[in-house]
Parts: C-alpha cells; structure tokens; sequence
C-alpha cells in the first residue's frame, strides 16, 4: 500500500511553500509525528511533520522548488502484514463453517459504543491539510466535537514565526496577543497570589548535580521551577485545563506552556508536553531544543496550540515578581521573578539567600485563594526537595 | 426603465398559474384541461376560474369523480398526441389515481422501448396548515419522487408558478406540479419572463456562509424568515429553493454544503423515509468530508396531521423550529 505525503497547509493563508530540505530519505523508515522536511512559507521555515508510517519510496521534489499546497512531495509505501502469504488462507478457512454458532459460544463482542474522539470530517480533513495532530484538539463544539472552527482557531494560535518578522507579522502577532489579553482581562476574574521562596537547597543540589555532569546534561533552575509547576498541576487538577461553555474542563494531560519571548516584540508559548513525566533531564534538553527553535523559527503546530497551563519569567530582567495574566481558556499562570539574594529568616536568625518570588493568577471561577494557596505551596514544597524532583 | 420594467407586476400565485394556463391553451391547440371542478366551478382553489369562458368546454373539461378514469384519459390523450394538463384537486385524492402516474405514466416509454412517450402535465395542490383534517392535508411530494419516470415540480414563488408549466409542456415526459395550498394567495412581483424559468435547477435563493437550509415549496418562506431572523444575531443562513424534486439537482447542493459546511433539511412531509432522508444521504454520498456537523431535518412530526389549529402548528415545521435546528448546530464554546 503506498501513500503519498503532501505540501501541507501551514496557516490559514498558505497556497504554496518552498521545500527547503528533506529531513529523509529514500528508504527511511518514518512514523508519526516525524520530521520529514522543511517547508518555507511567508511565515518562516517550518519543521513538517508527517502523520502516516511507513517507508520513503522516493522524494518527488528538489529541495529549492516552489510548489502548490497539496504537491504530492514523496511517496511512501505504508507498513505491509509480516506473513502476508500464510494470512490469506487461514481467513478462508475461518469463513469456512457457514452454520451459525449458537448464541452461548459466540465471542463476546466488544461494546459498540466506544470512547471516541468526535471529529467532524470537515475539520478531520481541514487538520490533516494543516498537518495538526487532532488527538491533541480539544473541542469545543456541542458534545465536544472538534468543529472546523477549533482547527482555524489552532491554526491562528500556531501560525509559525520567521526568524527575522517583518512589521506586518510583528504587528499580527500583537494583535493576536492584545486579542487574547483583551479577552482573558474582560472575561476572567483573576486572582493573584504571590509566596517567597528560599532557593538555596534547589541552588545547592543544581550545583552539585551540575558539577558531576557533561555540559549538555547541566540543569538549569528553569528546569526544576517548571517540573515543580507541572506536578503542582498533577496534584491540583483544578489548575490544569480549560473553561468553556461555562464550565472547568479539567485536562487528564499537563502540558505546560512556557512563555518565551522572541526578538521584534513576540511571544509564543510552546508546551513542554506531559511534563509531570519526564525526568529533569529531558524536561532541560526539551527547553534548550525549544530555546533553540523558537529564536530559528522552528516550531511545530502541534506545541504551540496545547498548553493546559503556562509558566513565564522575567528572572532574566531582573523583576523581583509578576503579575501575570492567564492565556484563555486556560485557567491558571504561574510568574517567576529573579532569582534574588535576599535577607530570609532562618532559626531565628537573619542571613542572606537566595530567593525567587513564584506568583499565580488564576480563574476565580475555577479556583479560590485558599486551592490557590495550596498550588503555590506545592510549588514551593517541590523546590525545598529538589532531589524528589 | 428597462426591458424588465413591464413584467415587475404584482400578482397572485393564483394568478400566475392561470396566467400560465391561458398562455398555453392560446399557444398550442393541443393542449387542453381536465379535472373536477375545473370548469363551471373555475377550480377547487379558483385556479381555473374564467377559462371555460374564454376556451370552451372542449379544452377546459369538467371530469366525473373518478381521479383514476380521468388521469387515465389524460395518459390517453397524451399517447394519442395531445398535451393534457389535469388538475387533481389536492395530493389527499390523487391515491386514487395512483396506479395510472405509477403503472402507466411512469412506466410507457420504458416499457414501449421509447415508443410511447406519455408528455403529461399533472397539477396538484399539497399540504397542511389551513385546518383541513388528517385526510386533507397530506405532503406526498416524496413519495412521487421515489418513481422513476416522473419529473417532479415544485414553484414556490410567483416566477415560478408563472413559468414552470411552460417548461413541464416542454418536456416529453409526466411532469407533476405541486402547489402548495397556502401559496395561491400569496402577492408578489413577476419578475422573470417564463422563457427563463426552467425545472433543471434547484436555485440559492439567498446566500449565507454558516449553514445551508435545503427545502422547497411553501417551506421556503418559513426558511427565509428564519435566515432574517438568525441574521439579526450574526448567523448567515443560505437557502436553496430544490425547485424540481426528481431529477435532483445535486450540485446546487453540494457547492452550497462546501461553502457552508452545515445543512439542514426543512420539509414538511412526514421526517422519516422522505425527501428529507433523501437529501441527508445524498449529503453523506457527496460531501461528507466536507460536513463539520450532522445534517438535521427539520419535518413534519410523524401523527396524522392535526385538525385542532394549536395541534397542527405544533405538527409541521415552523420558523422556530429551523432557528432552534440552526441554533444548536451553530453552538460553540467560545
């Protein structure tokens, strides 16, 4: 069985796209979520993922050529049964008993009626030319169908950024962020909870873990504060998902987005998905690749458009604390301030440590000061037993 | 002024179908009408009122009470090179003829190898709404559409009733033309020349982005009151106006459907087993990738149709039931 894999649609606007270079070759075995190439549009270069399995028959297009959205760009054989000879006779002689069975010994049947993921096939089809992972779409249309529109929306959230934006794009995306700001302000009654936090054990063990590692496995705080935020979001679910259509839609998975700002006035936050399961290892190479990317201009659709939960910070800047306002329809944000060397009480005793202020905002429709309270606690808790983490 | 100028008149539904009639009688000798009451009467619902007058009882015949013997004799005339139009009073009695449209109209030049074309136009009056009883006020222009054989009309506007006969006399097969009871005495303007009008198309008669209501006769109105309604609260509706019921125009639809996404069915027979049920499966042949919610039907609620006024209202599609249809397909959490 062959496939074909096409130039996919990478924003609402897109007709055609710049292969820039393939990321396979022929005989390449690729699966889900691969990446296969880079596309560049008016928006930048883009990593494309592909969503079917199999193996790269051949590339049917040069790196360099302009083409259409829907160019068929390589073709693929797709995973053949493993003994397709000795398969076929058995199903014949399976059918062979044509009396029916009585009703005792017949199998029982899986329910008809299974937990499904509702798509609507326009937005199913609209999704795959995107190139958008719909397992990861949250619906929000009646019944919690995936509708056209919460693929246009997600393409709106998604459209990649370029590394070098032009006005125009800088200017979109302010818009798109005064949207949502607007909108999160005038439609959710925040409220701010702010606790001090001592650093030193979490400096300490950062310093001891770094010491005996390679430079690449070095941790940074970044990496520890958003571990902390995500088992915060584990432990007090109520923190971690959506409001919509008058209600809490709490998420099973905690993805959370991490605000990074872009040069020319941009700010995207991709999530670092299932972060309450990763090792601080992982999570730390996730944000140096992501890092990496963003600045590139490299982003996958999927990332940017899951967040359950975001983090941001100005600790680069020097901001003791923040006060930050929740991306909608998320329900909380959590803020860290730098890390500051502070006069902090210990037995009675007045010394100087390390101090970072951690502050959430969070939905008053969702949650109270007092759950608040506690998702902050848990935040710090986390930070004095950084080993745990 | 222009050329369209002295056609912009206002008329009656009514008027237009007799208008129709007299054009064809002055146009051709052949043609002639028949039914019950069409004569001295001038028509169970006054469509044929001046005609005996003016043509003579040779062209405009009063025929016994017999739906079968006198559609039999109109597919006898027809065969014999006449172009019979017969009127039956109402869908309620044309069962009794039902074997004459079925057995031989439908069925002659298929089974004459061509031979014996059978070019007949049969009027008719359908639907509920005017407090007429179970037995009076049925909508069977579905089941007509199930049979191979037969063109199936629907004019809803006054365009229409004024140029569809033209274009059924043309054709040289049994063309049956439903008129909805409570269109004959609607006013409007005449604003298409009959040369116009076909009975190929199903026609968009207003155009909107969100959702596609799909209906027909009588039922357009109700359809394009709620398209202004839903308009007052952001909500685009398109209506297509099906016209012809058999041929289908799938393709006025489909590209509806591609544009919108959404449909609706608005009919007012019976929901199950009908044009409805038809026009949702042809959707799911046609553009089910296309579809980002299930088709709805919005009919007519299966009892025998209620003669208590508060009862019948309640049993027949009405302008609230499409915007509530419209609503709750339309629901997003923001």
């Amino acid at each position: 069985m062959t496939s074909e894999f096409r130039m996919p649609t990478l924003g609402p606007d897109m007709e055609s796209g710049t292969l820039v270079a393939w990321q396979v070759k022929p005989g390449d075995t690729v699966k889900h979520g691969d990446i296969v190439a880079q596309v560049e549009t008016d928006k930048g270069v883009i990593d494309v993922e592909i969503f079917a399995a199999g193996t790269v028959q051949k590339l049917l297009v040069e790196p360099g050529a302009h083409v259409p959205v829907g160019t068929v760009l390589a073709q693929l054989s797709g995973e053949e049964p493993t003994d397709v000879t000795s398969a076929v006779p058995e199903r014949i002689n399976e059918i062979e008993p044509a009396r029916v069975a009585p009703a005792a010994a017949l199998p029982t049947l899986p329910p008809a009626v299974q937990k499904r993921q509702k798509i609507s096939p326009a937005a199913r089809a609209r999704a795959h030319a995107l190139g958008i992972d719909i397992s990861r779409v949250t619906g929000t249309g009646a019944g919690a169908v995936v509708t056209l529109e919460d693929i246009n929306r997600l393409a709106v959230r998604s459209a990649p950024a370029t590394a070098r934006p032009s006005a125009d794009q800088v200017h979109d995306m302010r818009r798109v962020i005064g949207k949502a700001m607007s909108r999160s302000k005038r439609e959710i009654p925040h409220y701010y909870l702010s606790m001090d936090c001592c650093f030193s054990k979490a400096r300490s063990w950062l310093e001891q873990h770094n010491s005996s590692a390679s430079i690449e496995q070095r941790l940074l705080p970044s990496a520890l504060l958003l571990k902390a935020v995500a088992l915060a979001a584990h432990a007090l679910p109520d923190f971690n998902g959506y409001y919509k259509d008058e209600a809490f839609v709490p998420s099973s998975d905690v993805h959370v987005g991490m605000a990074i700002a872009m040069r020319g006035g941009r700010l995207v936050a991709p999530a670092i998905l299932n972060g309450d399961q990763k090792s601080l290892p992982a999570i730390m190479s996730e944000l140096r690749d992501l890092a990496t990317r963003v600045r590139a201009g490299h982003m996958r659709a999927t990332e940017l458009a899951l967040s359950t939960i975001t983090v941001t910070s100005l600790a680069e800047e020097g901001v003791g604390s923040l006060m930050p306002i929740i991306y909608p329809p998320q329900v909380a944000i959590v803020g860290f301030g730098s890390i500051l060397e502070q006069p902090w009480v210990v037995g009675g005793a007045v010394c100087v440590a390390p101090v970072i202020a951690i502050s959430l905002a969070a939905d008053h429709r969702v949650t109270d000061g007092r759950a608040g309270a506690r998702f902050l606690r848990h935040i710090h808790d986390a930070l004095q037993a950084p080993e745990a983490l | 002024m222009n050329a369209a100028e002295p056609l912009a008149r206002r008329i009656t539904y009514r008027d237009a179908l007799r208008d129709a009639l007299r054009e064809a009688l002055l146009r051709d000798p052949n043609v002639f009408l028949m039914g019950e009451d069409i004569g001295r009467y001038g028509g169970c619902f006054a469509v044929t009122k001046g005609l005996l007058e003016e043509f003579g009882e040779a062209r405009i015949r009063d025929a016994p009470l017999s739906e079968s013997a006198f559609v039999g004799a109109g597919i006898g005339a027809a065969l014999g090179g006449m172009r019979p139009i017969v009127e039956i009073m109402t869908v309620n009695f044309s069962l009794l003829a039902l074997d004459q449209i079925l057995n031989t109209a439908a069925t002659l030049c298929h089974m004459s190898g061509g031979q014996c074309s059978v070019p007949l136009v049969i009027r008719m009056a359908t639907g509920a709404g005017r407090q007429v009883g179970a037995q009076h006020s049925h909508s069977l222009e579905g089941w007509y559409s199930h049979i191979p054989g037969l063109r199936i009309v629907t004019p809803a506007t006054i365009d229409d009733a004024a140029g569809m006969l033209k274009a059924a006399l043309a054709y040289r097969d049994p063309v049956i033309m439903f008129e909805h009871m409570n269109l004959y005495n609607m006013q409007g303007e005449l604003t298409a020349p009959a040369a116009n009008v076909d009975i190929e198309r199903a026609i968009v008669r207003r155009a909107g982005r969100d959702v596609s209501l799909i209906t027909y006769g009588a039922s357009l109105f109700k359809c394009l009151s709620a398209a202004e309604q839903l308009a007052a609260s952001g909500v685009e509706a398109e209506v297509i106006d099906l016209r012809t019921l058999r041929p289908l125009d799938q393709q006025t639809v489909t590209e509806s459907v591609q544009r919108t996404h959404r449909a609706i069915v608005v009919d007012e027979g019976w929901r199950s087993v009908g044009i409805a049920a038809e026009i949702s499966a042809r959707l799911m042949e046609h553009v089910f990738y296309e579809l980002d919610a299930p088709v709805q039907r919005v009919c007519s609620v299966e009892v025998p149709v209620p003669y208590a006024k508060h009862m019948e209202e309640a049993a027949l599609p009405q302008v609230a039931h499409i915007i509530s249809a419209v609503e709750a397909m339309l629901a997003h959490d923001k």
